[in-house]
């Protein structure tokens, strides 16, 4: 369960965006998560209301949006998404590949502004 | 009025931090031509037996030293200082897993410059230690047989995570009825390609072949070829 500290580390990271931009009310926080992330998409958003306690970003929504695993199959010589995230192959080939092209994001994307 | 939101884009990677002391540590032992290996488990895997053995049986030959994690207890380490290598712990407190600056925090002081291989042994935990590189060039995961065959599938990015499997615990297999077939396809599946050597730290089975493998990468070009594990 690291899921807390790095929802500290987002609203640290969200902190530091608004100062920058003259302590912009930030509404919401916009995030990419892969599955091999190794992060689990409940644990943050209830660690996230917790690291927004006392700070700035009090009363603001983590979004998550969640990225598929993606492989480049070298058999069809393309990105195709894999079997799952237990069977690393191709959906329409089969071929096994670790060439792994999306799945590992945990990337805040975009802020959204009060104005 | 209601204040209309503005969407700024910003792409900031949340563990970037991690990952630019994890790529500086790796850079270091490249240049100074350590091999830095991990190890991630689960709790009582054989991970600390395992390791202990390896420093043993490299220690003739080899400068090696240990950094190890746990939550609490300082056991491992007393344990791993048999070999007679030196060995840090590093105590995590509530923390489930190994970051890249408790690693660097720890080789604070350390003449590591003096080392072929530096061996790290993460908390017992096959979730988060996933999420975060150490500076690593190589990462083994290790399953025992008394585990059972789908952890592969019950934890696939710890796996996909991690270099080689290296199966522990051989000489019970028969006892725990391990099925080697299915562990094996389990593996693969979750990481294709994926080199799996198996052990037992007690008979000695197996741990020639894995000092070979070691020996190798230490010598080979491989060093300091792992790239960042978080994107």
């Amino acid at each position: 369960m690291h899921e807390l500290s790095i929802a500290m580390s987002i609203v640290e990271m969200a902190v530091e965006e608004a100062a920058l931009r003259g302590n912009v009310k930030i509404q919401a926080v916009h995030l990419r998560l892969g599955p091999l992330s190794g992060v689990v998409k409940e644990a943050l958003l209830s660690s996230y209301e917790m690291a927004c306690e006392t700070t700035p970003l009090e009363g603001s929504r983590l979004l998550i949006e969640e990225v598929p695993v993606e492989i480049f199959c070298p058999t069809c010589q393309t990105a195709r998404p894999a079997q799952s995230i237990q069977w690393f192959s191709c959906v329409e080939c089969g071929t096994a590949t670790c060439d792994i092209l999306h799945g590992k994001e945990l990337e805040v994307f975009a802020l959204e502004l009060a104005e | 009025m209601n204040p209309q939101p503005r969407m700024v884009e910003v792409r900031k990677n949340i563990l970037k931090q991690n990952d630019v002391i994890a790529a500086a540590l790796r850079e270091r032992f490249r240049t100074q031509g350590i091999l830095a290996v991990s190890l991630v488990s689960s709790p009582g895997s054989g991970k600390t037996a395992f390791l202990e053995e390896t420093l043993k049986l490299l220690r003739p030959h080899y400068r090696v030293a240990a950094l190890v994690g746990d939550l609490a207890t300082e056991n491992d380490a007393a344990r791993l200082a048999r070999s007679g290598a030196p060995v840090k712990q590093i105590t995590t407190g509530t923390l489930c897993h190994l970051e890249a600056s408790m690693i660097q925090k720890a080789l604070d002081g350390w003449d590591v410059g003096k080392l072929d291989f530096l061996f790290i042994e993460n908390v017992g935990n096959l979730v988060c230690p996933s999420s975060y590189d150490l500076g690593e060039d190589l990462r083994l995961v290790l399953l025992s047989v008394t585990e059972g065959e789908d952890k592969p599938l019950k934890y696939p990015t710890i796996f996909n995570s991690a270099d080689v499997a290296v199966i522990t615990k051989i000489d019970l297999a028969a006892a725990v009825e391990f099925d080697e077939f299915t562990a094996n396809r389990n593996i693969q599946a979750v990481r294709p390609g994926m080199e799996i050597l198996k052990v037992s730290a007690k008979t000695g089975e197996g741990m020639p072949e894995y000092l070979g493998f070691l020996k190798r990468r230490q010598l080979g070009p491989q060093v300091g070829q792992r790239t960042a594990s978080a994107v």
